[in-house]
């Protein structure tokens, strides 16, 4: 048996610190938003023998155009320059430079998104996320309407929604740390990422309170021991909740090291938030639970 | 025993549609003759143009004329270049529409993004003359209104370019010509003047000539006049709005590894279960492969027009390897359930029995959540996420059925009292 709630502090203590980082992170570094959300063309060319650095040179000085941003594959030799909007026949001519500047260059993946689509492109992110949200949140006060004693109902649907935000925040906190060094862009599949994060993340913990509301019905006794029936509870899903995760973090393993270079970002917000999610349902979500019902019994008196 | 033989028969007919779909899933063999996959523009390389519609010259009733007249128009044009099946189509956006061209395998565009949107709007103008002053003044004639177009020789063996009108645009150019005989009528093509022949008579049946002006047209530029005129001219002008340009090799690269990648994520979840679980593992893993093929055999089917015009994208494959990572969770659940009713003394079979029924509740609570988000994904975001948030969505739903109906089937024979 793992003390879980005898250790809460340690545990809520993790789960304070890495989410006030990356909320610091959020704040001080801000997302570095992609094409899709601000408009402008997002080229990724195939170049040998280079670096980007002298790639982002030539683009400014010989081809003129401003460089937003470059990431880049070492392994495949790959750049992924942001630019502003450009059309089609120019980029077609100023390809032909580069391959007299760049000897084998390749032209990969070429996206262009004015400014209306980019809008939209936004604003329907937003709608998304903030419908999810409302969603799940309705959803679990659905799922957890029959009240039990001693804790009520509508707690276990504001603490489900609190572990929900750790799971966001902290994937999040990573792109920003991300977005700063590396120039990751935070852009649809960030998003789509962090809010598959949340329908998967809400399992674990509707599992967990599931047993919990179980084994508080069954022991109907005056004194009992809330601490010792949420730990035994946290305890007897463990290994449910850490092994359906573990499934997932398997194919998204999979998907990491072997998939598309494409998909790369999209799968790690998803493999943290995973990771995280599990995390918080068992280290953080139940704590939280006797936590919050020490603070209104202490009310009370 | 009656039971068992009916969850016997239930397996036989289940392994036999898995067989057939897996047979007709294989993108090699059969499955290719007969109905090879729909793949998007990231896995097998190509263009996909997105164009407004500037429709605020066009009454709101004609909007449907104009608008399927637009795709049809897009189509021939794009046919032009070779593109072996482009896909054309129309999108509504709240008030505003667009139009989508998807150019699949196209390797060197070279101009044909700027021309579909660009070529070509004919028009004919009225010419006013004020002492030094010439102005122009556009009529209804459009090239909405042209049939036909042929490229013939006049007398002096140079090129010319006959138009010939549909009903309606034959009346406009009778009207057209009588009120302007004697005067010169000028002819533009892409705003620019191309032609304008002065009009001796009020003309009648609807044809018309265009002689290029001065030194008249070079052969090759009145050749592409009549095809681009045949091709028709758009209806209502278009302005690209969104280009995505994938490479054939990092396409196909990209589906390689995303398939490598799916393989080796289900080989992952494979060992876990056998490890873990042993021969309850066994049993999950079979479930699996039956749903991998029959989750596959509706995507490729399109479940029979259910899900219109189904094309695999990369980001669809993605959602449909996450669903095989979530669709052994429910066997996850009701193993560890099972395990639990052994310890209290049950036998295997009515414990793993006992599981199936206490782990539902968990099961449908835990999978709603990623059907609702993977239902709010298809209906407000674009179509990179709708690929993705479809095959999750189906995959989980349908993982439900596997996880439980036919795993519970296999138990039933093979674990008994």
């Amino acid at each position: 048996m793992i003390n879980v709630i005898g250790n809460k502090k340690i545990f809520l203590g993790i789960a304070l610190v890495l989410v006030l980082a990356s909320l610091v992170s959020i704040f001080y570094f801000g997302f570095r938003l992609g094409v899709d959300f601000t408009g402008g063309s997002l080229w990724q060319l195939k170049v040998p023998g280079t670096d980007a650095q002298s790639l982002e040179n030539f683009f400014e000085s010989d081809l003129k155009l401003d460089v937003h941003g470059t990431s880049f594959d070492r392994s495949t030799e790959t750049y992924a320059l942001t630019l502003n909007e450009i059309s089609d026949s120019d980029r077609q001519s100023y390809f032909e430079k580069i391959k007299t500047k760049f000897n084998g260059a390749d032209d990969l993946d070429f996206w262009h998104v004015t400014p209306s689509v980019s809008k939209e492109l936004r604003n329907k992110s937003i709608t998304a996320v903030v419908l999810v949200m409302v969603v799940i949140s309705l959803y679990i006060a659905f799922v957890f309407r029959k009240v039990s004693r001693p804790v009520s109902s509508w707690k276990y649907g504001i603490i489900t929604l609190i572990t929900l935000m750790h799971d966001v925040i902290i994937p999040a906190g990573m792109f920003a740390i991300l977005g700063h060094f590396v120039g990751v862009t935070a852009d649809t599949n960030f998003m789509v990422a962090l809010l598959v994060v949340m329908g998967f993340s809400v399992h674990d913990t509707i599992v967990v309170f599931d047993r919990i509301r179980e084994n508080l019905m069954k022991s109907r006794q005056i004194n009992f021991d809330l601490d010792e029936i949420v730990n035994r509870s946290v305890n007897e899903t463990f290994a449910r909740s850490v092994n359906t995760s573990l499934t997932l973090l398997l194919v998204l393993l999979g998907l990491y090291f072997w998939g598309p270079a494409g998909l790369q970002y999209f799968v790690l917000t998803m493999l943290v938030g995973t990771m995280v999610g599990t995390y918080s349902s068992i280290f953080v979500a139940s704590p939280l639970l006797v936590l919050s019902h020490k603070l209104s019994v202490s009310a009370r008196k | 025993m009656k039971k068992i033989r009916t969850s016997l028969i239930i397996l036989i007919l289940l392994i036999l549609a898995s067989v057939a779909a897996g047979i007709f899933v294989y993108p090699k063999g059969y499955g290719l003759k007969y109905k090879p996959w729909s793949l998007g523009l990231d896995l097998v390389g190509g263009t996909s143009l997105t164009y407004n519609i500037d429709l605020t010259d066009i009454k709101q009733g004609d909007y449907e004329a104009v608008l399927s007249g637009l795709r049809e128009v897009v189509e021939k044009r794009v046919n032009l270049y070779g593109v072996t099946e482009p896909k054309v189509a129309i999108a509504q956006k709240g008030n505003s529409y667009e139009l989508i061209v998807d150019l699949a395998g196209v390797k060197d565009l070279k101009d044909a993004v700027s021309q579909i949107g660009e070529t070509p709007r004919l028009d004919f103008r009225e010419v006013i003359q004020e002492g030094e002053n010439v102005s122009f003044i556009k009529s209804e004639l459009t090239g909405r209104y042209i049939s036909g177009a042929s490229l013939t020789f006049d007398n002096l063996n140079k090129p010319i370019v006959t138009l010939e009108f549909n009903s309606d645009g034959a009346k406009i150019f009778e009207d057209l010509t009588g009120r302007n005989i004697g005067k010169p009528l000028a002819i533009f093509i892409d705003d620019q003047l191309s032609d304008a022949p002065r009009v001796n008579e009020k003309i009648s049946g609807g044809k018309a000539t265009i002689s290029g002006g001065g030194d008249g047209f070079k052969i090759d530029e009145a050749r592409s006049l009549v095809q681009r005129l045949n091709a028709g001219a758009l209806s209502a002008p278009i302005t690209l709005s969104n280009q995505r340009t994938v490479s054939a090799t990092a396409a196909q690269d990209a589906l390689k590894k995303i398939i490598t990648a799916g393989v080796i994520s289900m080989i992952l979840v494979t060992l876990f279960m056998l490890f873990y679980y042993r021969l309850l593992g066994f049993f999950a893993v079979m479930a699996l492969i039956m749903y991998t093929a029959l989750t596959l055999a509706i995507f490729k089917s399109g479940l029979f027009g259910l899900i219109p015009s189904f094309t695999m994208t990369l980001s669809g494959i993605a959602g449909f390897i996450l669903s095989i990572g979530m669709a052994v969770d429910a066997n996850i659940l009701i193993f560890e359930r099972a395990k639990e009713e052994m310890k209290k003394g049950l036998t295997k079979a009515a414990a793993v029995e006992e599981g199936f029924k206490r782990a539902w509740l968990s099961i449908r609570d835990s999978n709603v959540s990623t059907i609702i988000t993977a239902t709010i994904l298809y209906f407000f975001t674009s179509s990179f996420v709708q690929g993705f948030a479809l095959t999750l969505g189906l995959g989980v739903l349908v993982s439900m059925f596997s996880a439980i109906y036919v795993t519970r089937t296999i138990l039933r024979i093979f674990i008994r009292h």
